[in-house]
C-alpha cells in the first residue's frame, strides 16, 4: 500500500516537473510548423550561436576532462603538502554562483583591469569576445570530470598499475595501458556531464558575453534573446535542441553508470577477498 | 649536399614571399570590409535592423566598401556598463543620456559634450510613454488616476535597472506634481500608491512587456509608446488597445559615437556617417515605421495620425536635466528608494 502510494507520488511528480515541460518545449517550438521550425534552427544568427557553443564545448571539455584526469591521478596516487587545499580549490566554482564567475573575469580582464588594460593595449580582446565566452565555460565546468574521476581513481587503487611496472612498462605505457582503461567509463562520464554544462551554461557566458549578434551569442543567451523579441517560437525551436542535448545527456549518462557501478563493485568485491 | 639545402631555402623564402603577399592581399581587399559595433537598448532591435541595411546600400553606393552594423542589446544601463568595462562600441545609442554620461564619468571614452555634437540633443528620434491595456479597456483605464485605483495591476519595470522603466516613473511624477499644484509630498504619495499596485517589478522594460502581453498578468502595462505599439503589431490588435494618459513625458534616446574606440579601430568618418544617416529622411521614415516619433517635420506629417499630440514633459525643462533627475529620483536613498518598499 504505501509502496504503491509512494510510486504513484514519484511518477505523479516526475509527470508534473519534467515530462509535461518536455513535452511543452517541443510543442511551442513545432507551434508554427515544421517549415517554421527548421526556418528558425537554419537563421544566420540561431547558426552562428549552434556554431560558437560547439567550439566552445571543443574547447573547453578537452581541456577540463586532461586537467581531471591529471588532478585526479595525482590525488589518488600521491600524498603531497596541499592535497586538502586543492581537493577544496576544485569544488569552488560549484559553489560560487555562475553569474559571480562571469563578473570575476570581467573584474579581472575588463578594460579597466590592470591584466585586462594590458592586453586590450595589445589588442587583444578577451571580454565580450569568444576568448571570453571560452574563459568562462571553462571556469564553471572545471570540477565535474575531476570530481567524477577521484572516486573512481582511488577506488581502483594502484596495485594494477604497480604490476605494470614491475612487469616493466614505462610511465606511459602504464598509463595509457592501465590507468586510462581502468577509469575509462567514469571518464566518459565526466566527459559527458562536462559536455552538457559547456553547451548549457547561461550565468557566467551571459556577463562575458557582451551579446553581439551572430557573433557573441550562445545557444542559450540566444534563447533568451528570441524570447524577448517576441518569437516565441524560434526560442523554444533553439530551446529544443538544447533539450535533445539534455535528453541524449541522460541517456549516455544511464548507460555509463551501468559501466562505472560494476567497476566499483569489481573492486570492492577484491578488496573484502584481499582483506579477508 | 649544401647546394640541395640551398635551393630548399631558396624555395622556402619564395614560399614565404607568396604566402604573405597572399595574406596581405586578401588584407587589401578586406580593407574595403567595414564593422561597426552599435551597441544599443532592448526595444531598438528591429529599427536598427532596417537602418543598417539601408545605410549598407548608402554607404556601398556612396565609397564602395561593404559595411556591417553590428548591433547588441540589453537593459540600456547594463549595455552602458559593458561599453565602459570595454565592450568595443563604435557607436552607442541608448534609452537615455544619463547612461551615456555614465560611459563618460567611468571610462572617458568620448567627450563630455558629445551631446551637442548632433542635431536635436543627439536624439534622432523620440517616443513617450503610454498605457497599453487589453482589448476593450475592461478596466476603464484612461489616465494616470485609474492606476492608482484599488484592485489595478499596473506592469512596470524597475527604475533602478531600466532606463524605460525611468521614463515611466517621471512620467508619473510629473502628471502628479501637475495634479497637485507642485506639492511634491503629495505627489510622492500618489505616485506610491501606484507602485503599490505592481505585482511584479521585471528588470528590464522588455521583460515586463513580456509578463504583460505573454503571461497575461496585470491590468496595464506601462511602456514606450513604441514597444506598445510594437505588441499590438506581433500579437494582433485585437487582443491590446493603446491608452494616451492626459500627461505624459518626451522620451529622448540619444545616439554618440564613442571617440576612443573609434580612433583605435579607425572608424571615426563612418561611425559619424552612420549616426548622421539616422537624421536623413530615409531613416526618418524607418524610424516612423518602428513607432519611434521622427524629428523630421515632412516625415512626422506624413506619420501624424500615428502619434497623437499630448502634452510633454521634458527631462531638461521640467525636471532639470538627468545630471539632477538621476541623483535625486534613482540614485541610492533618492525619492524611489523612499516610496518603493518591496511587498509593502
Amino acid at each position: 500500500m504505501v509502496r504503491i502510494a509512494l510510486i504513484t507520488i514519484a511518477m505523479v511528480f516526475v509527470a508534473l516537473f519534467i515530462f509535461i515541460p518536455v513535452i511543452a518545449v517541443f510543442a511551442e517550438a513545432l507551434r508554427k510548423g515544421v517549415g517554421a521550425y527548421f526556418a528558425a534552427i537554419a537563421n544566420p544568427e540561431a547558426r552562428a550561436a549552434i556554431r560558437l557553443t560547439l567550439m566552445t564545448a571543443a574547447i573547453a571539455v578537452p581541456l577540463n576532462v586532461t586537467f581531471g584526469i591529471a588532478a585526479s591521478w595525482a590525488i589518488a596516487r600521491f600524498d603531497f603538502p596541499g592535497k586538502q587545499t586543492l581537493l577544496t580549490l576544485i569544488d569552488i566554482p560549484f559553489s560560487v554562483s555562475p553569474v559571480i564567475s562571469g563578473m570575476l573575469f570581467v573584474l579581472l580582464l575588463g578594460v579597466r583591469a590592470p591584466l585586462g588594460g594590458f592586453l586590450a593595449a595589445h589588442g587583444i580582446r578577451v571580454i565580450f569576445a569568444e576568448p571570453g565566452i571560452v574563459l568562462a565555460t571553462l571556469f564553471v565546468t572545471f570540477p565535474l570530470a575531476a570530481r567524477e574521476l577521484i572516486p573512481i581513481m582511488q577506488a581502483v587503487g594502484s596495485e594494477e598499475e604497480e604490476a605494470a611496472i614491475v612487469l616493466g612498462a614505462g610511465g606511459w605505457q602504464m598509463f595509457f595501458r592501465v590507468t586510462i582503461p581502468n577509469v575509462k567509463w567514469g571518464l566518459l562520464y565526466g566527459l559527458v556531464l562536462c559536455n552538457a554544462r559547456a553547451m548549457g551554461e547561461f550565468g557566467a557566458v551571459s556577463v562575458v558575453s557582451g551579446h553581439i549578434q551572430g557573433h557573441t551569442n550562445t545557444m542559450p543567451l540566444y534563447v533568451e534573446i528570441l524570447y524577448n523579441d517576441f518569437q516565441f517560437a524560434a526560442a523554444f525551436a533553439v530551446s529544443s535542441l538544447l533539450t535533445m542535448l539534455a535528453i541524449a545527456t541522460l541517456i549516455a549518462k544511464r548507460f555509463l553508470e551501468r559501466r562505472v557501478v560494476p567497476v566499483k563493485q569489481a573492486q570492492d568485491e577484491l578488496a573484502v577477498k584481499v582483506a579477508a | 649536399m649544401s647546394g640541395s639545402r640551398l635551393k630548399l631555402t631558396h624555395t622556402l623564402a619564395a614560399a614565404l614571399v607568396v604566402a604573405a603577399s597572399v595574406a596581405l592581399g586578401v588584407r587589401a581587399a578586406r580593407a574595403a570590409q567595414v564593422t561597426l559595433l552599435n551597441v544599443s537598448y532592448d526595444p531598438t532591435r528591429e529599427l536598427y535592423e532596417a537602418v543598417n541595411a539601408q545605410f549598407a546600400k548608402e554607404w556601398k553606393a556612396k565609397t564602395g566598401d561593404d559595411v556591417t552594423v553590428n548591433q547588441s542589446h540589453g537593459g540600456s544601463g547594463k549595455q552602458a556598463r559593458a561599453v565602459i568595462d570595454g565592450l568595443e562600441a563604435d557607436v552607442v545609442t541608448l534609452g537615455l543620456a544619463g547612461d551615456i554620461d555614465a560611459i563618460v564619468e567611468k571610462a572617458d571614452l568620448l567627450p563630455s559634450n558629445w551631446q551637442s555634437r548632433l542635431p536635436d540633443n543627439s536624439c534622432p528620434y523620440t517616443s513617450t510613454i503610454v498605457l497599453l491595456v487589453r482589448k476593450g479597456n475592461p478596466k476603464k483605464i484612461h489616465d494616470w488616476d485609474d492606476l492608482v485605483k484599488p484592485g489595478i495591476a499596473v506592469i512596470t519595470a524597475n527604475p533602478k535597472t531600466s532606463g524605460g522603466a525611468r521614463w515611466n516613473f517621471l512620467a508619473v511624477w510629473g502628471y502628479a506634481l501637475k495634479r497637485n499644484g507642485g506639492d511634491e509630498a503629495k505627489a510622492a504619495a500618489f505616485v506610491k500608491l501606484l507602485y503599490k499596485n505592481v505585482p511584479v517589478l521585471d528588470s528590464g522594460a522588455r521583460g515586463s512587456t513580456t509578463t504583460f502581453v505573454e503571461r497575461e498578468i496585470g491590468d496595464v502595462l506601462i511602456a514606450w509608446e513604441n514597444e506598445a505599439r510594437t505588441a499590438i503589431k506581433q500579437f494582433g490588435a485585437d487582443k491590446f488597445e493603446v491608452v494616451y494618459p492626459s500627461v505624459s513625458i518626451l522620451a529622448e534616446p540619444p545616439v554618440a559615437w564613442v571617440d576612443k574606440v573609434d580612433d583605435r579601430r579607425g572608424t571615426a568618418a563612418i561611425s559619424k556617417a552612420y549616426l548622421e544617416f539616422l537624421y536623413t529622411p530615409a531613416a526618418q521614415e524607418i524610424i516612423a515605421q518602428n513607432f519611434f516619433r521622427p524629428r523630421d517635420k515632412a516625415v512626422a506629417a506624413k506619420y501624424a495620425s500615428q502619434f497623437p499630440g499630448m502634452s510633454l514633459l521634458t527631462i531638461d525643462s521640467d525636471f532639470g536635466g538627468w545630471k539632477k533627475a538621476q541623483p535625486k529620483f534613482f540614485g541610492d536613498g533618492g525619492v524611489f528608494d523612499k516610496i518603493y518598499q518591496p511587498g509593502s
